[in-house]
């Protein structure tokens, strides 16, 4: 049943033009953004090559890309989770979840693993455009992997958030906003706090992915973001459910 | 010849709802046997919606499993098995619930496996509700870009592609032109005949032409229970509208003996109410004949289902009346 439902997310997802309009232009960014970022590591290359211990091409250029991405993800992902819940809301298609024999827990868990899912696509494009590399010099594996890792299970708490706030309204323009403002408030909290020991950084993702992002597999970041997406998932599951209480 | 009663497919008992405070239904119960087709009768905002969400299990009851509140599909409890009964039943609400962006097969196979179909009969289930719903030409074509009332027809066939022992329809005919509105009738008499079906509506001559049994709902109660022949009683006027290609003087026509009252609606028109045990039809016909007034339309009155209502709210304080 859940496997049913994200087939059905997958599905909506890939007839609408939108989604197929935002993968193009996203994949056109983060190809030029690569572009560039190869160009100015092969400007710097023999200077590099004078240090004691330089810099991989992995970590300049495919730790640098996946960055960006984490925080482009974080404007991009709002826009596909306003749809989940507040779309179907306001079409009334959420009676024919509601009058089937699902749980709100499958409702949820599979609205969800059917947006991770396809993100996790856009990831993987992105992860083939960084394998490209391997054509010409060797790879770094293990921090490409850490990176993507990072990259899943950050994406992973974005749209559970994103999903949470979808369920709280019937106007997918107010979901995205929401989850958006959400998103980038701890982002900027993050940022804007000088304190090393600030109690934001431990509440911000992005904060959390830069471990990944240097390659280090920390399980505290990881259960940062197992935790953070489980308890926006269970709200999202109670909210579900009380719309049968409250109509 | 043993006769036994059909099995009660759906049986509701004590449901009571509000909206923050403002009640909407009141210890409302109901009882469906398999093979009836049973009419929710009301007007806008009489309760009938939220009576079917609460039917389906998209919406509790207050209190639900106190006061001896309960919802029974095939005899399973809707309250404390939700999944288990609700994969007996169909619902089309007021809207059709429908994913614009699919494909109508895509859609009904999604709504079929949904209620628990294995992929196979999903199949064959899905040939078979596209064939009663007349939907055989429009398989491949996306939602979104069909018509109203095909869009109608792909929320029927979405509630009844399971074949479902309960089949709950909110205003099917909405919006729909005569002829669509003529077809899903014949479609859900056809549904009636193995499953249980439940429909609300405002128009009277819906439920007279489809519906076994009739409850009319007023402000979250219901006020009358019977089968629709003898509702059909309520709905009688004892009255016609005549034209004439060659009118009389109204007084000629008032002077045809059980004629009470003649209104002269336009030049040749009339409206005529007389007494309901002496229809004076036949002696208006044959002076119609004698005097050559040429008569060109005689329809009885239909009554609006305000008259209905009115009829049997009064006949209803008349009985308790007698009863005090």
């Amino acid at each position: 049943m859940i496997r049913l439902i994200a087939w059905r997310e997958l599905r909506s997802l890939f007839a609408m033009p939108s989604s197929w309009v935002v993968l193009a232009v996203l994949q056109f960014i983060l190809a030029w953004f690569f572009l560039a970022q190869l160009q100015a590591f092969l400007d710097i290359q023999p200077q590099l090559a004078q240090l004691a211990n330089p810099p991989g091409v992995t970590a300049t250029i495919a730790a640098t890309l996946c960055n960006t991405v984490a925080l482009l993800l974080m404007m991009l992902v709002p826009m596909f989770t306003m749809r989940l819940i507040a779309e179907e809301r306001r079409n009334q298609t959420l009676a024919l979840l509601m009058s089937a024999p699902l749980s709100s827990r499958q409702i949820v868990l599979g609205k969800f693993l059917g947006l991770w899912a396809f993100l996790a696509m856009l990831i993987a494009a992105t992860a083939l455009m960084l394998y490209t590399l391997a054509l010409g010099t060797h790879l770094d594996n293990g921090l490409l992997l850490s990176n993507l890792a990072g990259l899943l299970l950050l994406t992973a708490s974005y749209v559970a958030l994103g999903l949470y706030v979808s369920s709280l309204t019937n106007q997918p323009i107010i979901a995205a906003i929401g989850a958006l403002a959400v998103l980038v408030g701890l982002w900027l909290a993050d940022i804007g706090a000088a304190a090393e020991n600030s109690p934001w950084h431990t509440l911000s993702p992005l904060n959390h992915f830069q471990n990944f992002n240097a390659g280090l597999l920390d399980s505290g970041d990881a259960a940062f973001f197992v935790l953070f997406t489980g308890f926006f998932l269970l709200l999202a599951m109670r909210r579900v459910h009380n719309n049968r209480i409250y109509g | 010849m043993p006769t036994t009663a059909p099995e009660i497919t759906l049986s509701a008992r004590k449901l009571t709802r509000s909206f923050g405070s403002q009640p909407v239904i009141h210890d409302l119960s109901l009882q469906l046997r398999r093979g009836e087709v049973l009419g929710l009768l009301g007007h806008n905002g009489a309760g009938k919606s939220t009576t079917l969400q609460m039917l389906t299990g998209c919406l509790l009851p207050d209190n639900a499993r106190k006061n001896g509140c309960s919802i029974e599909i095939c005899g399973i409890d809707l309250l404390r098995h939700p999944a288990l009964a609700k994969s007996h039943i169909g619902y089309l609400p007021e809207t059709p619930p429908l994913y614009r962006e699919l494909s109508v097969n895509d859609y009904l196979i999604f709504a079929a496996r949904l209620r628990g179909m294995g992929s196979a009969a999903a199949r064959e289930a899905l040939q078979q509700a596209r064939l009663r719903c007349g939907l055989e030409s429009v398989g491949n074509k996306i939602i979104g870009t069909l018509s109203k009332g095909y869009q109608q027809r792909v929320g029927i066939a979405q509630a009844i592609i399971h074949r479902p022992a309960v089949i709950v329809l909110d205003e099917p005919t909405v919006g729909l032109d005569p002829s669509q509105i003529r077809e899903i009738r014949g479609l859900i008499r056809e549904l009636g005949n193995n499953s249980s079906v439940i429909l609300s509506t405002h128009l009277l001559s819906e439920v007279e032409s489809v519906c076994d049994r009739v409850e009319i709902m007023q402000h979250g109660r219901l006020i009358y229970g019977d089968t629709s022949a003898r509702m059909q009683q309520y709905g009688q006027v004892s009255g016609f509208t005549i034209s004439l290609r060659n009118p009389p003087p109204p007084e000629e026509l008032q002077a045809i003996p059980g004629i009470n009252r003649v209104d002269q609606l336009s030049a040749g028109q009339f409206r005529i109410l007389y007494d309901a045990d002496n229809n004076p039809s036949a002696a208006l016909l044959t002076l119609a004949e004698q005097r050559g007034w040429q008569l060109q339309q005689l329809t009885p009155l239909q009554a609006t289902l305000e008259d209905v209502f009115v009829r049997i709210t009064d006949a209803e304080t008349a009985a308790t009346g007698e009863t005090r």
